[in-house]
């Protein structure tokens, strides 16, 4: 038999194909979770029709930016569900790294000959490229809603969409090097996700909950889904929301660095976790 | 030639998981082209071991290098000439057997198209070449373990780590992966560290006995058994563990 020769590419196109290849694996995955994939779907759509149809008369919305009139509820919860899928997405991601470093496929990540950060990155965007795919469904079936954002707006919400995908995903990471077994997936879903998407301005606008509670409304502003959200609220209507912006970046530097260190085998919990044999 | 760089040069490594002691002050080489047994019983430190080469752990004392480059200072290129079977399997089960390969060459920097080719080349060699369009999930235990070898071999590393590879396999598949990576030392000169609790992987091989992370002997068959003051492999893998025992 001969040996086939296989040249080894420049460093830069060596990385373009490690991180295409880890896009092509997370997008094989999703199509055979087809499970995931529908319920992604499935999830927010019910909100829409069940939840936005039952307080369709119960909230009176005023005109608030970036809506120049008044809107119907459907319209305004709308960007809050596209928020909810990248939540969504960002938590499974996370899921997705504890069930691989339990059945060991993260360890062929991880002695990959490519910085951590990069493979980390490569694996965020990954998720980012299957959640902002799931989004313009939702946006796609939301238009027979009669959610109908101006046409420039679906193309302005895409960097929106990969901001707060990747700050949503990173946090994934973060919680990922921080919880030790799959089983305590639950307490993320009660403690991270509920928590994030209840006290953010997905549901209704934060001037009311200012005005039932200080305490929720301050919350609220410190939450990072609340400016994802924002962020996505304004692109969708070609508006740019510049503090939510700078908010989410913030933010994504934060859990970055926190999901880099997570997932250093020198200092994160991954070195202090006992190695049993 | 002994000064080219070792494939797999480890000195005075020790590591502790807080107070606990996994490894103490071990050292031993591999040689390029050199079939080396990492012998030691279930909890002598060999998974620990592994996991501080493959810098899956970086908390330790001592120095770890591949072909002359330290796993911490130069940890990229010392990984780019690792292969690596873990003990615990790591494929992709709703992953064909080809798509599990081409993430594996990505991850090595290859494309589909440069990686194709030596895809076809291990699977080839592995016997799983019409296997390629298959799920993972659809394989037997062996053939898992052999699509694990190939896709460690594909981006051609000079160095192969296995850890315990032949665990709950029959004995024709054990053969079978003894058989191929001890002829892929001889032809292509591959440095191998092959950790086992069997006596009869370690024959004929350059042997490193480790026990409660320490490395009571190194050397080949005889040597080890001469050493030990022993009659066989066998017998010395006992006296030696007995006498650290007491």
């Amino acid at each position: 038999m001969s040996a086939s020769v296989m040249m080894r590419p420049s460093r830069g196109l060596q990385y373009t194909n490690c991180l295409l290849g880890i896009m092509r694996r997370e997008g094989l995955r999703w199509v055979h979770q087809r499970g995931r994939f529908i319920s992604a779907l499935v999830r927010p759509l019910v909100w829409l029709a069940i939840f936005a149809a039952g307080f369709h008369f119960v909230l009176g919305l005023s005109i608030t930016p970036p809506y120049r009139t008044y809107i119907p509820y459907e319209v305004y919860i709308a960007p809050g569900l596209c928020g909810m899928i990248q939540l969504f997405n960002g938590m499974q991601s996370s899921l997705s790294m504890v069930y691989d470093r339990e059945m060991g496929s993260m360890r062929t990540l991880m002695v990959s000959p490519f910085p951590r950060w990069f493979l980390l990155s490569a694996k965020l965007l990954a998720g980012v490229a299957v959640s902002v795919v799931q989004v313009y469904i939702f946006l796609a079936i939301a238009w027979f809603w009669h959610i109908r954002p101006p046409i420039l707006g679906y193309v302005a919400v895409l960097p929106a969409l990969v901001l707060s995908g990747l700050m949503l995903g990173a946090l994934g990471l973060v919680l990922s090097s921080f919880i030790k077994q799959l089983e305590n997936f639950a307490g993320v879903m009660n403690f991270v996700i509920f928590p994030m998407f209840f006290t953010s301005s997905a549901l209704y606008p934060l001037w009311r909950v200012g005005e039932a509670s200080p305490v929720v409304y301050w919350l609220s502003q410190v939450n990072p889904f609340t400016h994802a959200v924002e962020l996505i609220r304004f692109a969708l209507y070609e508006r740019f929301n510049l503090l939510s912006c700078a908010i989410v970046l913030a933010y994504l530097a934060v859990f970055m660095g926190a999901a880099v260190i997570g997932y250093d085998p020198g200092r994160g919990l991954i070195a202090r976790r006992a190695g049993g044999e | 030639m002994l000064t080219d760089p070792a494939a797999l040069d480890v000195q005075g490594l020790s590591h502790a998981f807080g107070a606990r002691t996994v490894l103490k002050d071990v050292s031993f080489q591999v040689r390029p082209g050199e079939f080396c047994a990492l012998l030691g019983l279930n909890g002598a430190g060999k998974t620990t071991l592994f996991a501080l080469i493959t810098r899956l752990y970086d908390r330790r004392v001592g120095s770890i290098s591949v072909f002359g480059h330290d796993v911490r200072s130069d940890a990229i290129a010392a990984l780019a000439d690792l292969g690596v079977v873990f003990q615990q399997p790591t494929l992709d089960l709703d992953l064909t057997v080809e798509q599990n390969l081409l993430y594996h060459a990505a991850l090595h920097g290859f494309s589909p198209a440069a990686a194709r080719p030596r895809i076809e080349e291990e699977l080839t060699r592995a016997r799983l070449i019409d296997r390629r369009a298959d799920r993972v999930r659809m394989l037997s235990g062996g053939q898992k373990r052999r699509v694990e070898l190939a896709r460690a071999l594909v981006h051609r590393p000079r160095l192969l780590l296995l850890d315990e590879p032949t665990a709950g396999l029959d004995i024709e598949s054990r053969r079978f992966l003894l058989n191929h990576v001890r002829e892929l030392c001889r032809t292509t000169g591959l440095g191998v560290l092959w950790a086992t609790h069997l006596i009869e992987e370690a024959a004929d091989a350059q042997i490193v006995v480790l026990h409660q992370g320490r490395v009571l002997s190194t050397g080949n068959e005889t040597s080890v058994t001469r050493d030990a003051a022993a009659t066989d492999l066998d017998d010395a893998f006992s006296r030696l563990t007995r006498k650290q025992a007491a």
